[in-house]
């Protein structure tokens, strides 16, 4: 017998108590927890998200479209960084001219993106309740290690269109099918003491780019 | 194969030590009570915890009660999205399998992210055996392994060193296994965690293995799911070519949608965070993104035995958030190590000896490791009624029973060293059915009482090691009550008849309500 008949047929006999015939769906699962908490417009929930992501000690920023060239320039200057990193779909015209472009690619290796200072992309979808960004790996995302070996990640959010109050309306957005990586601030441990302590092994800069107009904050 | 560490001792002997160990309970305190508040704080943000506990108790338990289904619908799922399944009936085979895996790609080295199942199985043991050097990659991990220490607890597995320990093992130890520490390395915290992401560095851009548990997998989409903090996890499960998930079978939860409550669930009761820095969802393999190659070890390893048992059963629900730990006044002070396997508190003193075919001193003795105070219950975000199992365990041990031992129902013996327990609870039961037998030796106690020592002889000394007799009081409840609430022991005295209205044992609500505010799944 195989370990796999092995293991399912002692789950079997392990589950005699099961009636014949109950289907999975008529074990209860009560979903009277709410979809979200608390009514908020459009505006107030950008405000938590802002509010949120400052708390895991993300920059947080806000611009109109037509000044993000600007404020990406500023935050890569900022960081002091000489080389970025991009996925397909960020447009160029969102970045300076004046440092190294560098076109995320498979053939990208480990060691090829430690050497570049920063990557721009856009996201799937944010949470307020939670100070979360979900990355999808669609076009204007890229590939998941382009964010994670750089050590700063500028990460533009379309407002208030990519906002979902919370995390059931973030995953009812999403598909399960495409790699996705949930960050919530930069890389952080609470390994020492249970004391949480930024900057580890993923970002340790994460600035987020909030991207609306005006009247789409308030 | 045994779940439990080698020529480990049972929890009482091995308290004893840890106990009396100063700085190690200072540590322990100072960390547990930090985050005790902080996961108050988170769960109070959502005024719908009850419901979500519920659902998360309710979703598991749907799992379990269909377990079979699930695996096969998983299983099918990850073939689909380009992933190769393997069963492991123990932690023997579930060893033998990464070995083998790890070897075919020709490397030598793996980096790991912090994963409890392969705690549990003693990979890195048997990889070493195998000339395989594994890297823990997790900061407690990191510190546990340069210290060639023991984890001792689940979310931070160095939570017994402090700051000062762990700048004197990174400055010490480093340079063996890779990059040393800087010079004059300090102890703060970010200093700490710096020389980890320096040390690491060079390990995760070359890994070319990586190995994993999950956190959770999601049976209709095939996915799995890891929680972390650091971007470690995120390392090991993007930058290698080759990705090995060892995952024990009750991971799987039915359906994508099922994590908006585990992913509300998890952080607030582990770290108390609204959520964690990083969480990888994948699903299969990805062109182009991620390892090209994706393995998935199912792992029974007694989780099967474990199912068997009704009461047992709910065990299996756990998502390793440790919140548990964090609130129990015995783990607090013994620490983990005492617990002697990889899953110490409250959790530990369940599931370890369920997971266990081997029965030891040490699984018998952890059903007892504990005070039975129902704060591992009330935080547990899934509802595991620990204390319920707790006592359904010691009556294995002190009566023995029918149990489920690697799939074959088997009748275990009563562990030694309980018949002074058996005897005491058998006369004890006789006497509560013969009232006359009861009034007769309450009376004589009362009488003695004064002869009654501190400390008991002969077997019952093992009761009073630890505790002082308790005391007799000079009249028995039944005396008192005929004496004070009767209407013949009770004539002649004033206000006799308000005393019976007040002390009436059918009065509305009282304990009848306290046992109704306790959600119950």
């Amino acid at each position: 017998m195989s370990s796999r008949e092995t293991v399912l047929g002692r789950v079997r006999r392990a589950l005699a108590d099961v009636p014949r015939g109950e289907r999975p769906d008529e074990a209860p699962v009560g979903r009277d927890y709410l979809r979200v908490h608390g009514e908020r417009s459009p505006g107030e929930t950008v405000r938590l998200l802002r509010e949120h992501l400052t708390d895991y000690r993300a920059r947080v920023h806000h611009c109109s479209p037509a000044s993000l060239p600007e404020t990406v320039a500023e935050l890569l200057a900022r960081q002091g960084s000489r080389s970025v990193v991009t996925p397909a779909g960020v447009p160029g015209a969102w970045l300076p001219q004046d440092l190294e472009h560098v076109a995320d690619s498979p053939a990208l290796t480990p060691h090829d993106l430690d050497a570049v200072g920063s990557v721009v992309t856009g996201c799937a979808v944010a949470v307020a309740e939670t100070g979360t960004l979900v990355l999808d790996a669609s076009r204007d995302q890229g590939r998941r290690s382009i964010t994670l070996v750089p050590d700063h990640h500028v990460c533009v959010v379309r407002v208030p269109d990519q906002v979902v109050g919370s995390v059931p309306q973030a995953l009812e957005r999403l598909d399960p099918a495409r790699p996705q990586t949930w960050i919530s601030g930069p890389s952080a441990t609470s390994d020492i003491e249970l004391n949480r302590v930024e900057g580890v092994h993923g970002p340790r800069t994460l600035d987020v780019v909030l991207v609306g107009e005006e009247s789409s904050m308030f | 194969m045994s779940v439990t560490y080698l020529g480990m001792p049972p929890f009482p002997q091995a308290a004893q030590d840890s106990t009396r160990d100063t700085r190690l309970r200072g540590n322990l305190r100072h960390a547990t009570h930090t985050i005790r508040d902080k996961r108050a704080g988170a769960v109070a943000e959502l005024t719908d915890w009850a419901a979500l506990r519920t659902a998360g108790a309710q979703i598991k338990d749907r799992t379990l009660r269909h377990l079979d289904t699930y695996l096969e619908q998983l299983e099918a799922a990850v073939t689909a999205a380009g992933g190769t399944v393997h069963w492991a009936v123990d932690a023997a085979e579930a060893n033998e399998i990464v070995t083998r895996l790890v070897r075919e790609t020709g490397e030598r080295e793996v980096v790991k992210v912090k994963s409890m199942a392969t705690q549990e199985i003693g990979l890195n043991e048997a990889l070493e055996d195998a000339g395989i050097a594994a890297y823990e990659t997790d900061l407690a991990e990191l510190i546990v392994q340069l210290g060639d220490d023991r984890p001792s607890h689940i979310l931070v597995p160095a939570i017994h060193r402090n700051r000062g320990e762990i700048r004197d093992i990174f400055a010490e130890r480093m340079g063996r296994w890779g990059r040393p520490a800087p010079d004059g390395l300090g102890d703060s915290p970010a200093q700490l965690a710096e020389a980890a992401r320096l040390h690491l560095r060079e390990k995760f851009l070359n890994a070319k293995v990586g190995i994993s548990g999950a956190n959770f997998m999601v049976a209709e989409s095939g996915t799995l799911v890891v929680v972390e903090s650091e971007g470690n996890g995120r390392m090991c499960l993007t930058l290698p070519e080759t990705l090995i998930s060892v995952v024990g079978i009750e991971k799987v939860v039915p359906t994508w949608q099922d994590l908006e409550v585990f992913l509300q669930l998890l952080p607030r009761s582990s770290t108390a965070e609204r959520m964690n820095p990083y969480t990888s969802t994948w699903t299969g393999s990805a062109d182009g993104d991620g390892p090209r190659s994706f393995h998935l070890v199912l792992l029974d390893n007694g989780r099967t035995d474990t199912l068997a048992d009704q009461v047992g059963r709910q065990t299996l629900r756990c998502i390793r958030c440790s919140a548990c730990l964090n609130v129990c006044p015995v783990y607090e002070r013994a620490g983990g190590h005492a617990y002697g396997s990889p899953y110490p508190g409250p959790i530990g003193a369940i599931l370890t000896p369920q997971l266990d075919s081997v029965e030891t001193g040490l699984d018998a003795s952890l059903p007892y490791a504990s005070s039975l105070c129902g704060a591992c219950y009330e935080v547990c975000p899934v509802a595991i009624d620990i204390p319920e199992v707790l006592v359904h365990l010691r009556e294995r041990v002190v009566q023995g029973g029918t149990v489920t031992v690697r799939g074959q129902r088997t009748t275990v013996r009563p562990a030694k060293g309980h018949a002074a327990e058996r005897a005491a609870m058998r006369a004890a039961s006789w006497t509560f059915d013969h009232p006359r037998a009861l009034r007769a030796g309450e009376r004589l106690a009362s009488r003695a009482r004064r002869l009654v020592p501190n400390r008991l002889p002969g077997p019952g000394s093992a009761w009073t090691d630890t505790r002082d007799t308790p005391r007799v009081p000079p009249e028995s409840f039944r005396d008192w009550w005929r004496r004070t609430r009767t209407p013949a022991g009770a004539a002649g005295k004033s206000g006799g008849e308000s005393v019976r209205q007040e002390g009436r044992p059918e009065t509305p609500g009282g304990r009848d309500r306290q046992e109704g505010s306790d959600e119950q799944p």
